[in-house]
């Protein structure tokens, strides 16, 4: 005799998560009563290139707990065969002061608010609100010793909402050495707090190119960048960890010498 | 069965014809009657409704006939109201087309693309034929991780050893390539097959091998080593490009035609969410795409898609993508992205020309990069030169320009061209603007383009082709009257300073179209000479048929007078120059055609016949034992279609010898010969016309002459039948001419041959049975017989026993019955000769009627020759009797009874009986046609009406119908 059981999500608002609960088997069967427990959880790990990889591997921190509730949806007893639906809601009730994070997994650092259901797993986004007013940022300019260069530009904002485009431009002026290529790099940057201090590690996450060869001088060139929505999430400061993006615009020049100038940005969800 | 008398009835044609006739009733004013001219009047208004319809009347008023039809329509049908809207509207077409769909314009809504927008894939075609290169491409194709290509040279080992693994991950499913050493044809076949894997890897279901095929495609785009045939690899990557956008568009379409299919014009609202969401992400994936180009050619590729998200998609992503070009560094590159950019925005939202012209103007500002540093040592590592690199630019700005000008205000055309004339090395440019702006626009500053093209640099872009594109504009619209002979006279004069042959007749070719289309022979002529001039060193012609086939096309086009061509000095000069000789029959064939659609008159003019003579030879003398029929045919028919337009008039003599000179000529060409014959023929009528039917010495001889001629023809001819029935043809010409003795040997070579005809022919390439054929032209051969006079010398009839001996001895199919039918088709020509006044005669030639007047010797001769013949079919009877050939047995004895009923005297008991016994046995096995029977019957009972036929009567009471047992 098999027993499937399902777990469908209707919706995941803010306040409450509600699904129902999907069992189908051919007979009747007898249970102990089904519960749910709904667990959130940030998970730390230090990174090997800065502590060492023994350290990393003892002295991961502990899972910061977030939200943890359980309840029954059904007494113990018989569920008839065929398919029976039981409904469930889930009040969303953080633990103590903490605030509840939107689902991220970094290399890093891993937030997830799982739901257990015997030994499964599911896992769910969340969207957390915040607003955030947009800044202009001013230009900027690059120069290099070893050849002539100029190149301006200017970033429409660097406090980005992160359903948008990062948008800007950027027109080269002169260029003593050709220009092979110009790109926009996206890098997170997580920080890990811990006992001995803590741990800083950055990762490109993407990398778009907007010019390719030697282009056109004094010709506005677009900055124009769409955030991957895996890999990006709103930017987080708290006491144990932090998750901040960056972007570097990249120019290769000919003889492969790179310039790079970095902007700090603030990525935030309406 | 014992032999029967022939009897034949006597028969008075001239009281069987009156009675025969209907009688003529005068028609009186107001009768009905179907061909008199009908009047239809209208009793309503014209502008009335449409019910009520039209009480029409015939009215015998001798005024013109109206159609009835029109009358119906309140004279405004549908068609003409179509008709007179286009001819209202302002013409306002884009180039190229515009000769093309001239008039074909219907009122279109402003934002769409007509008809009159040349599409891309009328360019494909030209472009592939156009731009192509023996040097060696290759392909690089890395299907795996799309960062393959972005590691730097520099990056640790690891790295390298990490992207390895991935791609040996990928290869099943036929990832990374580096095809190398590829021939073009091998180049566009790898092409074409990745557009298959395409859409196979859409077919099943791999959308993302799909996109990363797309993506390595694209990605090519980027590669411009080999960079003359970049304007093809655009093509070729395009088209895959293309139909990856209509793929995912459909696919999203589709996933919201549920539960209902959507219509074509849906609204955002009307989407779901679920086609939503693939869309996004499609987006998505497209914008995380690293590279430049592949990212920027695939999002255009599915511009359309913005339809499912929002109503201002469209509009918003083109000008970012437009802008997102100018991260391009090659110039080259950078072209043919707008032109693609510009192709999907003309297609998806042509209405968003503000993009389009951005696109133009981005252009211009960039417009110094194609002279920059970078792509100078490209060149000079590739070894292209500059005039060439710059061509390479054409199509794609060609396509820009096209797609801006199209139905744009002159005052955006006056300034888009001003902004080209400010920028320096703007040869490029200008050859694009009298591409693709309209030609009425170019034509009208004609002398301003000149001026310009004059002030262009030498080294830059070649002048002949831009003095082939204004050519090709002028070619369209006129310029203003006093403007063409200096036009002309600026351009002619840059034209014949080219040096290269093949860049000149290219030029050449175009202009020859402007300087036929205004001016005489005179200036033509004079180009004629020049194109000879350049075209006769080197054998340089050799080179260039096909522009000199479109001179020589476009001449014939414009001159349809011939005795003007012919006239002209160099014409015929020229026409030596195709001296390939498939080429040479070509341009003959383009040369006859047009004559025999534009020649309306006969001609004798001595310049025309010699030329065409020349030209129809050149013809014939291509056709040796390898020419298929088809082409046989063809060439016949426009060489006899010269042959008819020629005509001496009354100088017969001189037609003649003209037919003897056409047949030495074009002897291998047996319809020609056929068509000779028939002109003589023709010629010897005539002359009999002329005279009134009276030869006088001069004319019969020469008639005679008429009749040698085909006398000696005819046997040249393989074809059985084509001799055979020219034979009759021509004998029956000279009985009318009164020349016996030949009209004898026509008819006598005629009845010679007729054992030489196969049982089979071919028929349209399929074996057939030639006794259809062989009977009818027998039949046609007896009913010629009733007037040929008897040969002195020979026996009665000798002409009918020599046929019927023939018939007898010829080997016909196994169990035919055709000799027997012949027979019985003898039988009514022997009675016709047994009457005393012939049925039919020819004026002035003694008929056997005369001859022997009825002489009983003479009848009984006829008479004994049908009861031969009707023993023999009597005994054919009794074989079909004893064999399984009954239903065959009753048809013919049906035939022998209808031609005694017809032609036999029935009141001569013998012949009676024996009609009687053959109604009887043709009813026997009920296999006859009951209907047949009855109108026969019917028929009888009609005639037994007459005094003189009273005895059929009695007749009719012993001949019954059977029906079926």
């Amino acid at each position: 005799c098999f027993v499937y059981v399902d777990l469908r999500l209707r919706k995941h608002i803010y306040e409450v998560l509600a699904g129902v609960v999907v069992i189908t088997s051919k007979e009747a069967v007898q249970h102990q009563g089904i519960s749910l427990t709904m667990e959130g959880l940030v998970n730390l790990q230090l990174s090997s290139k800065s502590v060492g990889v023994f350290e990393a591997f003892y002295n991961s921190v502990k899972p910061i707990q977030l939200i943890n509730s359980n309840i029954e949806v059904a007494k113990p007893g018989k569920v008839p065969g065929g398919k029976t639906e039981i409904p469930f809601e889930f009040p969303l009730q953080v633990k103590g002061n903490k605030v509840l994070y939107e689902t991220y997994h970094g290399v890093f650092v891993n937030i997830q608010v799982l739901i257990c259901r015997l030994e499964d797993t599911v896992f769910l986004t969340f969207t957390f609100t915040a607003s955030i007013k947009m800044h202009p940022f001013p230009h900027f300019r690059c120069r290099n010793s070893l050849a002539k260069f100029l190149v301006r530009g200017h970033l429409d904002a660097t406090n980005c909402v992160i359903t948008q485009p990062l948008t800007g431009e950027l027109v080269v002026e002169s260029s003593e050495v050709a220009i092979k290529s110009i790109e926009l790099q996206l890098v997170r940057v997580e920080t890990c707090g811990c006992a001995e201090g803590y741990a800083r590690d950055a990762t490109e996450i993407q990398n778009i190119q907007i010019a390719e060869g030697d282009v056109c001088h004094g010709l506005p060139i677009p900055i124009y960048m769409v955030f991957p929505r895996l890999f990006t999430c709103p930017t987080l400061e708290t006491t144990n960890f932090k998750v901040e993006f960056e972007m570097n615009v990249v120019i290769v020049l000919h003889d492969d010498h790179l310039i790079t100038e970095n902007f700090p940005l603030k990525l935030c969800r309406v | 069965m014992a032999s029967v008398q022939w009897h034949a009835r006597v028969r008075k044609y001239g009281a069987e014809l009156q009675r025969c006739q209907l009688e003529a009733t005068p028609v009186e004013q107001g009768d009905y009657h179907p061909l008199k001219p009908i009047i239809v009047t209208d009793s309503r208004s014209r502008r009335g409704g449409r019910k009520g319809s039209t009480s029409s009347s015939s009215s015998s008023s001798s005024s013109v006939a109206m159609d009835p039809l029109s009358s119906m329509m309140e004279g405004t049908d549908p068609l003409s109201l179509f008709a007179a809207a286009s001819a209202s509207e302002v013409p306002t077409l884009s180039h190229s087309s515009s000769s093309v769909e001239l008039g074909r314009k219907q009122r279109e809504n402003e934002d769409e693309v007509g008809a009159d927008f040349e599409p891309w894939s009328a360019k494909r075609g030209e472009i592939l034929s156009r731009f192509t290169t023996t040097e060696k491409l290759s392909i690089n194709l890395f299907m795996g991780s799309e960062k393959n290509k972005a590691s730097s040279p520099s990056s640790a080992v690891s790295e390298k050893v990490r992207t390895r693994l991935e791609e040996l991950d990928d290869l099943e499913e036929g990832s990374q390539r580096e095809l190398l050493n590829l021939s073009q044809q091998d180049y566009v076949k790898r092409i074409e097959e990745l557009n298959q894997s395409l859409k196979e890897a859409w077919a099943s279901d791999q959308k993302v091998k799909a996109l990363k095929i797309v993506i390595q495609c694209s990605k090519l785009l980027s590669d411009t080593s080999v960079i003359q045939f970049y304007p093809s690899k655009f093509v070729l990557i395009t088209d895959i490009l293309d139909t990856f956008g209509r793929l995912v568009y459909e696919r999203i379409w589709s996933m919201c035609s549920d539960p209902r299919p959507q219509p074509d014009s849906f609204s955002v609202e009307d989407v779901n969410d679920t086609a939503k969401e693939t869309c996004l992400n499609w987006f998505f994936k497209i914008a995380s795409i690293r590279e430049l180009i592949p990212r920027l050619y695939v999002e255009a590729a599915i511009l359309k898609c913005n339809r499912f998200l929002n109503k201002t998609g469209i509009q918003e992503t083109l000008p970012r993508l437009t802008a997102m070009i100018r991260g391009i560094g090659d110039p080259l590159v950078a072209v043919y992205a707008r032109a693609y950019l510009c192709r999907v925005g003309m297609e998806v939202a042509p209405h968003l020309k503000d993009s389009l012209n951005k696109n133009f103007f981005d252009l211009l500002a960039s417009f110094r990069q194609i002279h920059s540093d970078t792509v100078q040592n490209q060149l000079v590592i590739q070894r292209v030169e500059i005039p060439v690199y710059l061509t390479l630019y054409s199509p794609a700005i060609h396509w820009i320009l096209q797609c801006v000008a199209y139905r744009a205000p002159d005052v955006l055309l006056t300034e888009m061209m001003e902004r080209c004339k400010k920028l320096g090395n703007n040869a490029l440019l200008l050859n694009s603007v009298m591409w693709a702006f309209r030609p009425e626009f170019v034509a009208a500053r004609a002398t301003d383009f000149i001026g310009m093209i004059k002030d262009c640099d030498e080294a830059g872009f070649p002048k002949h082709l831009l003095f082939g594109s204004l050519g090709r504009s002028l070619a369209c619209a006129d310029p203003a009257e006093s403007e063409r002979l200096p036009i002309l006279n600026e351009a002619w004069k840059v034209i014949t300073k080219v040096r290269s042959p093949q860049d000149y007749i290219n030029c050449a070719e175009i202009w020859v179209e402007f300087t036929c289309r205004h001016f005489t022979k005179r200036e033509v002529n004079t180009v004629l000479a020049d194109i000879i001039k350049h075209m006769t060193p080197d054998r340089a012609f050799e080179d260039a048929y096909p522009q000199l086939q479109s001179v020589m096309k476009k001449i014939l086009t414009y001159f349809h007078n011939f005795s003007v061509l012919f006239s002209m000095e160099k014409f015929l000069p020229f026409m030596d120059m195709f001296q390939k000789d498939s080429v040479r029959v070509e341009v003959c064939k383009s040369i006859m055609e047009v004559f025999i659609k534009h020649q309306q008159e006969l001609t004798r003019d001595p310049v025309i016949l010699n030329a065409l003579l020349h030209v129809c030879k050149t013809m014939h003398d291509s056709v040796n034992a390898l020419t298929v029929e088809d082409e046989k045919r063809s060439l016949a028919l426009l060489i006899n279609g010269f042959i008819r337009m020629v005509s001496f008039g009354r100088d017969f003599e001189q037609q003649l010898s003209f037919c003897v000179e056409a047949r030495a000529t074009f002897c291998n060409l047996e319809t020609v010969i056929i068509q000779l014959i028939h002109t003589v023929n023709q010629l010897a009528m005539e002359t009999k016309r002329v005279m009134g039917g009276n030869h006088s010495r001069k004319t019969a001889a020469f008639v005679r002459a008429c009749a040698a001629y085909s006398f000696i023809t005819i046997p040249s001819l393989t074809s059985i039948f084509s001799r055979l029935h020219l034979y009759l043809l021509s004998g029956q010409v000279a009985l009318a001419n009164q020349c016996l003795s030949q009209a004898d040997a026509f008819l006598k070579a005629a009845v010679s041959i007729l054992p030489e005809v196969p049982r089979t022919i071919s028929v349209e390439g399929k074996q057939r049975s030639s006794e259809a054929f062989l009977l009818d032209f027998i039949n046609s051969f007896l009913s010629t017989l009733l007037v040929v006079p008897d040969h002195p010398e020979q026996g009665v009839l000798y002409l009918v026993r020599g046929l019927l001996n023939m018939v007898q001895d010829y080997t016909w199919e196994d169990n035919s019955d055709a000799k027997v039918r012949v027979y019985i088709s003898a039988l009514p020509l022997l009675a016709a000769m047994s009457q005393e006044n012939y049925l039919y005669t020819i004026p002035k030639v003694d008929s056997n009627e005369t001859l022997y007047g009825g002489d009983p010797k003479f009848v009984a001769e006829i008479s004994r020759l049908c009861e031969t013949l009707i023993g023999q079919v009597l005994d054919h009877l009794k074989t079909l009797g004893r064999e399984e050939g009954v239903r065959r047995q009753g048809s013919i004895a049906f035939a022998l009874f209808s031609v005694l009923l017809a032609h036999g005297d029935l009141r001569n008991n013998k012949l009676n009986q024996l009609a009687v016994n053959l109604w009887n046995l043709s009813h026997k096995n009920g296999y006859c046609d009951t209907r047949t029977s009855v109108r026969t019957l019917e028929h009888i009972k009609q005639q037994a009406q007459q005094p003189e036929l009273s005895h059929l009567s009695d007749m009719l009471l012993r001949l019954s119908l059977q029906s079926r047992a």
